[in-house]
């Protein structure tokens, strides 16, 4: 049980719910107000739904060997691309209207993101360069397409979308499941999952078995971008607003770490994307643990760096089996010590 | 009797890995001023046991003592440190780095923290020149340079180092005839100089023209130690597999003369080269035929390979396969032609280390049927058991990781890769390097027996031997150009060599 990929992410998330719950015992209260789920437990969920979504994407993308900076971006840009059609429209609870402003904003998503793979797989720049040109121009295309302004919105239509209720659970979660479904049946139901991890795992052998690399990267890419781009939309909608600037803010880096926790090698090869679900998790929980033990906002993520520190550490192997060998050596020497006074 | 004391003792060294013993009890002793060959069959734990000299594994159970003084080793680093050193059978350098950077990794010329980067590179060349006879420029970078040539590279390395023991793990198997003397004239000195040398290698020759005593392993455990000059070759051989060789003598060599008299031709590629790789040249294949490519290394039979697979783009070209006309410019493309392609280098370019045996062998077939229609998982299972069964694949668990194997298992894999997906011409660059006799035979036979069942071959190998018992007719490449093809009686190593040769 100890080999199983993801022991060391479960054993984390637990542990980390464990000390929510002494720190204060309702942590795992859940209440009905208004028809609606309230609680620390869904609120994790539903604040995590950008970030897992984020990250399932980005584990495609890590699993080939790539990575994937423009992310955060990439929420930037189809966040405001909805808003900036929907605020043009005479009523912006229109259903029709907001269903064309996902589409476009979704559609420009999966283009960023074969934009994103053109320049990995077919002219061959290096994922982390190739991706930090969007990273960086996509925050100036949000502020072209807003014109430099904050959108804000009065659609409750759109607003379903980051905060509606179905079955009494936020609407967004139920978007998040179907794309972790869709994601795992194309993965491991079709030969797409071989594929992505034979291309990480050796390019040069995977072309020379007739694998086309080139169209897996581009498929690889643009379901990240995707990915990128509802997580855009279930931002924006939460706070019917569009912020070109700081929408999306940081999320790729959340999101590289919990494909890592998660247990997908920065080398490619192997993929886990239920490592990355609960990797995300972890993310969250710290986070709103964080808050909720009031450390002070300065230092937030002084904190939350030295947890994510501890999260690596225990799951490094090399490093277990140092501690542990320090530890047994550290045993004997008392045993000794003990001898001697007797 | 009044023995000098060795200079390294291994005795009773254990080697466990998941679902694989290793090494069972072995010992190893070497003296100095010694060359000893390290002989045994693909997966005996020859490269194990070296792994375990060198600190690359942890030793498990057993003793190393180096001039009688126990030896705990826990990285490649105290193995250098204390003069043991290794150049492996695959290049371990950095491609990315100048020749001279290769060589003195780790311990530039400083001064006052600063390299020195003139003393660095004039001391590289001066080194390769004098010990090697290489002239290179050094400040290019290691890919810019052939396998061999990195090879040499690496023992310059090895040899920079005041060593005291130094392990050549397969070291000629990618070196030509020039080079292989070249590397046993240094082997001869440096033995003078008193190092003691381990020599692994597969060819019998090289052993019996250079070393001084042999150990013996099989299945991880040890079968003794002999004196080269005391041990017949056909023991040597039997001892190594464990029964009595006729395998390789039964061969048969097959002519061509009624088998393809009325063969249609499978492939023919009219003008097919790339400028800077291969002159143009025309080749054609029948069905059925093996078609030996011979030539000494960097005479463009691995780059020839490569444009025939579409892996490297032909410059013009003009192909016909089984009777249609096509143009292949990718891999893709060849396969679907029905085209297959062992490459040379399995490590970088065949195998895929973080996936299992089941997944490298189904992967081709799956890439031609396309993503969506998935093998199901317990067809895959009945093929990879088919295909361990069938080539004897070792250890056979379809669900290890292909890099637990060893290389000779790694090309079983690759094979079976192949032949699942019925190709139609087989190209098979230097399919045995690397491979015991044992394997060897077993990988020739079986090219023997695709062939009879209509199978296209194109048999590429640096081992003439080889190359003449399998082959119904043999082109020969030299400089880059194909210079002589022939057939039945024809094929002699006296003919093949002066062709070779162009003498």
């Amino acid at each position: 049980m100890l080999k199983h990929h993801l022991f060391w992410p479960l054993t984390v998330l637990f542990a980390l719910l464990l000390f929510n719950f002494l720190y204060s015992p309702d942590f795992f209260s859940i209440q009905i107000r208004d028809g609606h789920l309230y609680g620390s437990l869904i609120d994790i969920l539903y604040y995590g739904t950008p970030l897992i979504l984020v990250s399932l994407g980005m584990t495609l993308v890590i699993a080939t060997k790539g990575i994937d900076l423009s992310v955060g971006s990439v929420m930037a840009i189809s966040g405001t691309m909805a808003c900036l059609i929907i605020s043009k429209g005479d009523n912006q609870s229109l259903l029709s209207l907001v269903l064309i402003a996902v589409g476009v904003s979704l559609v420009l998503a999966l283009i960023l993101g074969l934009w994103n793979g053109l320049l990995v797989s077919v002219i061959g720049i290096q994922p982390i360069i190739a991706t930090l040109i969007l990273m960086v121009a996509g925050r100036g295309i949000a502020q072209l397409i807003a014109d430099g302004q904050i959108i804000t919105l009065s659609s409750t239509t759109y607003k379903y979308i980051g905060s509606g209720a179905l079955l009494m659970l936020p609407f967004s979660i139920f978007i998040t499941l179907a794309v972790l479904i869709i994601a795992s049946m194309l993965t491991r139901k079709t030969a797409l999952g071989l594929f992505i991890e034979s291309v990480g795992g050796n390019p040069t052998a995977s072309r020379l078995a007739g694998i086309r690399a080139r169209a897996v990267m581009l498929a690889v890419y643009m379901f990240c971008g995707l990915c990128a781009g509802i997580a855009g939309l279930i931002v924006t909608s939460n706070v019917s607003s569009a912020d070109g600037n700081n929408a999306g803010l940081w999320y790729e880096l959340d999101a590289i770490l919990a494909v890592v926790i998660g247990g997908t090698s920065l080398n490619g090869g192997r993929f886990y994307l239920t490592g990355t679900l609960i990797g995300a998790l972890i993310i969250q929980t710290l986070t709103t643990t964080i808050y909720m033990v009031g450390v002070s906002p300065e230092t937030t993520l002084v904190v939350k760096a030295f947890v994510v520190l501890i999260v690596c550490l225990i799951q490094s192997e090399s490093f277990r089996k140092t501690f542990s060998q320090l530890w047994a050596s550290r045993k004997y020497r008392t045993g000794e010590e003990v001898k001697r006074h007797a | 009797m009044n023995e000098p004391q060795p200079l390294l003792q291994m005795t009773g060294i254990y080697k466990v890995f998941p679902g694989v013993k290793a090494l069972t009890n072995v010992n190893f002793r070497l003296f100095a001023g010694e060359v000893h060959a390290l002989m045994g069959e693909n997966g005996a734990g020859k490269s194990t046991l070296i792994k375990v000299l060198t600190g690359v594994y942890s030793l498990e159970q057993g003793n190393v003592e180096l001039d009688n003084e126990t030896i705990k080793l826990h990285s490649p680093q105290e193995a250098q440190e204390i003069g043991i050193n290794t150049v492996y059978q695959e290049v371990n350098l950095c491609p990315n780095l100048s020749v001279a950077e290769n060589i003195y990794i780790g311990r530039e010329p400083r001064r006052f923290g600063r390299i020195l980067w003139k003393q660095m590179n004039e001391g590289a060349s001066k080194l390769l020149l004098e010990r090697l006879h290489l002239e290179i420029d050094v400040t290019r970078p290691l890919h810019a340079y052939s396998v061999a040539i990195q090879q040499l590279i690496a023992i310059a390395r090895a040899l920079n180092i005041k060593s005291k023991i130094l392990i050549l793990d397969e070291p000629t198997s990618s070196l030509d005839k020039t080079e292989v003397k070249e590397l046993f004239a240094v082997m001869n000195k440096l033995k003078l100089e008193g190092l003691g040398i381990v020599f692994v290698t597969h060819f019998l020759d090289q052993v019996y023209e250079i070393t001084d005593r042999i150990t013996i392993l099989r299945n991880g455990e040890l079968v003794g130690e002999y004196m080269t000059n005391d041990l017949p070759r056909i023991e040597l051989v039997s001892r190594m597999i464990g029964k009595e060789l006729h395998v390789l003598a039964d061969l048969p060599r097959l002519t061509s003369n009624e088998r393809l008299q009325d063969a249609s031709i499978m492939l023919k590629a009219e003008g097919i080269g790339r400028s800077g790789t291969i002159e143009p040249l025309d080749l054609y294949i029948r069905k059925g035929e093996i078609v030996g490519l011979a030539g000494l290394l960097g005479s463009g039979r691995t780059e020839l390979a490569r444009l025939l697979f579409g892996a490297d783009r032909s410059d013009y070209d003009y192909y016909s396969i089984d009777g249609s006309e096509d143009k292949i410019h990718s891999p893709r493309q060849a396969i679907d032609c029905g085209i297959a392609f062992c490459p040379e280098n399995r490590k970088t370019e065949g195998i895929i280390d973080d996936l299992t045996v089941r997944e490298n062998i189904i992967l081709a077939l799956q890439a031609t049927r396309g993503w969506t229609k998935s093998i199901t998982r317990k067809r895959q299972e009945e093929i990879a058991d088919e295909y361990i069964k069938a080539l004897n694949i070792n250890p056979p668990n379809p669900e290890q990781l292909i890099r637990n194997l060893s290389g000779g298992n790694q090309q079983k894999v690759i094979l079976a890769r192949w032949l699942l997906t019925e190709p139609k011409l087989l190209i098979l660059d230097e399919p045995t390097r690397g491979i015991d006799i044992g394997a060897k035979a077993e990988i020739q036979k079986l090219v023997l027996s695709l062939a009879q069942k209509g199978m296209s071959v194109l048999f590429i190998s640096s081992e003439l031997e080889e190359v003449i018992r399998v082959s119904d007719r043999v082109a020969v490449l030299r400089d880059r150009r194909k210079v002589k093809e022939m057939s039945n009686e024809e094929i002699s190593q006296h003919n093949v060599m002066q062709a070779i040769a162009g003498g």
